[in-house]
């Protein structure tokens, strides 16, 4: 009686796919701009209002973007790290201020340390729109030609950075 | 020491669940009447020790113990008791608690109601469940320890995820794992019966009353969380087709089929290996479903578990457990020995159809519940599947399962006559399809989506009137079963004539309101008197007074809320509703807008939803149904099982040479 066998022939394949289900993660979203050129703007820095900065002052290096609030929980999560990361020297940190008032983000930096050369405000977070944000903090690996090699969204761990980061910013300087 | 008291308890517990997996089967096969008798007491013992474990639990909650990880994270000293009890059963340990303590609570019921089985049926049946409980048990110990310490003790807790700080939350999940847990029955009743090689019309008869008191209590849990998703989300929807409500509405459709089909196998002996196969599946899509929301693999608002380790041991699990008894089923199924004959039109025929109607839907949806997981493993790309396509799927087949259950009641077992059903359906007919052409119109508008929809919540309604003319009629006795039966079918027609009226006629506006601002909607009218600050015990709230009026009279002075709670810092929005059995007002608070500098600005949505609340009458009515059906006199009577074979047996015979 072959039919009995059937709900079991199903149900194999099933465990199968569920059990390679459990290594993937649901809530990684691979980024349409990851192998694209940055977007371009232009901003003012958070230190200083009267100079602006854009991507293109970057080209020729390695360099991370990092989107951070004040009002952002996670941010503190993963801030030691690129304090860290900072002090080592081995890339660029820039701060990209995302819907922050200047004086809150100010006092945040003071407290927790700046690791970024420098950070630039986009207030209304219209760049944000661009580069598509959609959960503060977000990191962006950018080449020296001025392409988004790696985005992640949300903090950015310990085990990212060694194992991901650094390793793929390496391989893009040499 | 409480904590430590319960984690001891659990220690305890499943040792006891060891050994009620394991002698009582031993005893069975050697013939050992005490091993077999051992099966009782041990079920019994296992529930008073797990309800030790979940009471110190409580306890720990309730005396805001943050020296407990999971009180300290899942609770908060400012948090209202009511919901720092529920906050028991509220974080990933304690709601695995909770399945086992309902666990325990079935084991209890058949040990102490089950004075009519075979003590060596009786004692696989506890074995089974108890199997299941190991497994339970040492998940919870080993990887989720709802006593775990943490020290030094926290200050304060975390707090309650504020979406579940809600009373519709404190009664939700357990009547959800009441059902869940109580396919369990059916399941072990299934595979004891596979083991022993005798399936009959008894069996049947046994397993059907716990089959159906496990499907009320999981029709009402899924109905409240419907309910609460309606007026807690703060969207105005009832039902989102997200993966964890799938993953409960999969074992009611499952469940639902193995009702009817264990009618039959009762009535007429047919069926068997369908309705093992149903009780199978049943308890497996509720096990699916507490490892697709344990295990995280498919992120939705409610996967707040998300540890790889727990997910390979539930896997693990449910590969035994399902694949075990798939084996055994693929092994023993072709010893069961077919049952009476049928002819096409028959009630047998009509069930079947039925049956596999509803098996291919939940199949549908738990393909597009696993979809984006197979693509995903496949390497094919991040889907994700909505609404869309459960509802252009799931309503097309439900549909013909509805037209049915209308004629069901009417057609007799074995060889229903055409000629009388068509007599008898004739004016029911006529008058549910005028009825369903114009009703529509009403409302103003017609639309044939609309029509289709009343035309099946008439169908069903006339079919259950009819069914009852009919027996009213003849001389035959109503009992609770057949009046429970025509209670549920009722109760699907108020379902899609609830269904049907909000899909078609509801209404929203989001409008951004000044106070004193005035606006209209659905012939009602709208004044926004303004937000103000208030305090609740653990949150900040933003009060807005709306107050509804109708014809330039008030109805209703309506203050919905966004609350932002202290701990978490979530915001969350709780919308107000003026409810009527004809329509619900629904206001919910947008945000606080910046109106070219005037003050006290918001943007405010109302809905307006005809009829919603016949959606969550019509499942109270299927489960008062159920609980008729459930309390049938002839479940209680002790049968003696020669009789029942002889009969069951002589049935056949007759309809074989028929």
């Amino acid at each position: 009686m072959k039919r009995f066998f059937w709900p079991l022939a199903i149900f194999i394949p099933l465990v199968g796919f569920l059990a390679v289900g459990l290594k993937l993660n649901p809530r990684e979203v691979p980024s349409p701009l990851v192998g694209k050129t940055a977007p371009a703007f232009e901003l003012p820095l958070l230190h200083q209002p009267d100079k602006r900065f854009a991507p293109a002052d970057m080209r020729g290096k390695v360099w991370l973007l990092n989107v951070w609030a004040s009002w952002c929980e996670s941010c503190r999560d993963e801030h030691p790290l690129l304090v860290d990361l900072s002090k080592k020297g081995l890339l660029p940190i820039l701060g990209l201020n995302y819907k922050d008032r200047g004086a809150d983000a100010q006092r945040w930096l003071k407290q927790f340390g700046d690791p970024y050369q420098f950070s630039v405000v986009d207030a209304d977070g219209r760049i944000g729109i661009d580069y598509g944000v959609y959960g503060v903090p977000e990191t962006y690996l950018i080449d020296a030609a001025g392409v988004i090699r790696f985005k992640q969204i949300g903090p950015v761990t310990a085990a990212l950075l060694q194992e991901k980061i650094l390793p793929l910013a390496m391989s893009l300087k040499k | 020491m409480i904590p430590e008291l319960g984690h001891f308890a659990l220690i305890v517990a499943l040792a006891i669940a060891l050994v009620q997996g394991t002698l009582p089967f031993l005893g069975v096969a050697k013939k050992i009447p005490s091993l077999v008798a051992v099966a009782r007491p041990a079920a019994q013992g296992q529930f008073v020790f797990v309800a030790i474990a979940f009471a110190c639990l409580a306890w720990a909650f309730y005396s805001s113990d943050f020296s407990v990880l999971n009180v300290a994270t899942n609770s908060n000293s400012r948090l209202p008791t009511a919901y720092r009890i529920a906050a028991t059963w509220g974080s990933h340990e304690g709601s695995l608690l909770l399945w086992v303590l309902m666990l325990s609570v079935w084991m209890l019921a058949v040990s102490v109601f089950s004075r009519s089985l075979p003590e060596d049926m009786l004692a696989r049946i506890l074995g089974v469940m108890g199997l299941i409980s190991v497994g339970f048990l040492s998940f919870m110990l080993f990887t989720s320890n709802p006593f775990e310490r943490l020290l030094p003790a926290a200050a304060d807790g975390r707090d309650l995820n504020p979406l579940l700080q809600d009373p519709g939350m404190v009664f939700h999940p357990p009547m959800l794992y009441m059902g869940y847990v109580g396919f369990s029955v059916a399941f072990s009743f299934a595979i004891a019966a596979l083991l022993d090689g005798r399936l009959d019309a008894t069996w049947a008869r046994w397993s059907r009353p716990w089959t159906t008191a496990a499907w009320v209590f999981l029709t009402v849990g899924i109905a409240l969380g419907s309910f609460w998703a309606y007026y807690e989300l703060g969207w105005g929807g009832w039902w989102f087709w997200d993966p964890v409500e799938n993953a409960s509405f999969m074992p009611w459709l499952i469940g639902t089929a193995l009702i009817h089909s264990l009618a039959v196998t009762e009535k007429r002996g047919a069926f068997k290996s369908w309705t093992v196969l149903l009780a199978i599946i049943a308890f497996s899509l509720s096990l699916l479903g507490t490892f697709l929301v344990r295990s995280g693999v498919l992120t939705s608002v409610h996967a707040f578990a998300t540890d790889p380790k727990r997910g390979i041991f539930i896997l693990c699990f449910l590969a035994l457990v399902i694949g075990g008894s798939l084996t055994l089923y693929a092994w023993r199924a072709n010893k069961v020995s077919p049952g009476g004959m049928f002819e096409l039109l028959s009630r047998e025929s009509m069930l079947l159809a039925n049956s596999v109607l509803l098996i291919v839907a939940c199949a549908a949806v738990l393909l597009g519940t696993l979809y984006p997981l197979f693509l995903d493993a496949l390497g094919l790309g991040k889907i994700s599947v909505g609404p869309p396509y459960f509802e252009s799927v799931f309503a097309p087949l439900m549909a013909p399962a509805v037209l049915l259950a209308g004629i069901g009641p009417l057609v007799a077992w074995r060889k229903g006559d055409a000629a009388d059903l068509l007599r008898r359906l004739r004016w029911t007919a006529i008058i549910v399809l005028i009825a369903a052409l114009f009703v529509p119109l009403l409302f103003g508008r017609w639309a044939l989506l609309t029509s289709f929809g009343l035309l099946l919540a008439f169908w069903i309604l006339g079919g259950a009137l009819a069914a009852l003319i009919v027996r009213l009629r003849s001389s035959t006795k109503i009992t609770s079963a057949f009046a429970g039966m025509l209670l549920a079918h009722a109760g699907i027609g108020v379902f899609i004539i609830g269904v049907t009226l909000v899909k078609s006629y509801e209404t929203e506006r989001d409008i951004r309101m000044l106070p004193g601002d005035t606006a209209t909607l659905g012939g009602y009218g709208f004044r926004f008197e303004g937000v103000r600050e208030v305090d609740g015990p653990n949150y900040k709230a933003a009060r807005g007074t709306v107050i509804v009026l109708r014809d330039g009279q008030t109805i209703a002075r309506l203050a919905p809320e966004k609350r932002v709670y202290l701990v978490q810092n979530n915001p969350m929005t709780e919308a107000a509703i003026d409810a009527g059995i004809s329509r619900d007002v629904y206001v919910a608070l947008g945000e606080a807008v910046d109106d070219g500098g005037k003050e006290g600005a918001w943007t405010v949505r109302i809905h307006i939803k005809p009829f919603i609340r016949w959606i969550w009458i019509g499942c109270l009515m299927m489960a008062f149904g159920g609980v008729l059906a459930a309390s049938d006199r002839r479940y209680r009577i002790a049968t003696r099982r020669q009789d029942d074979a002889a009969n069951a047996g002589a049935t056949a015979l007759r309809s074989g040479t028929a």
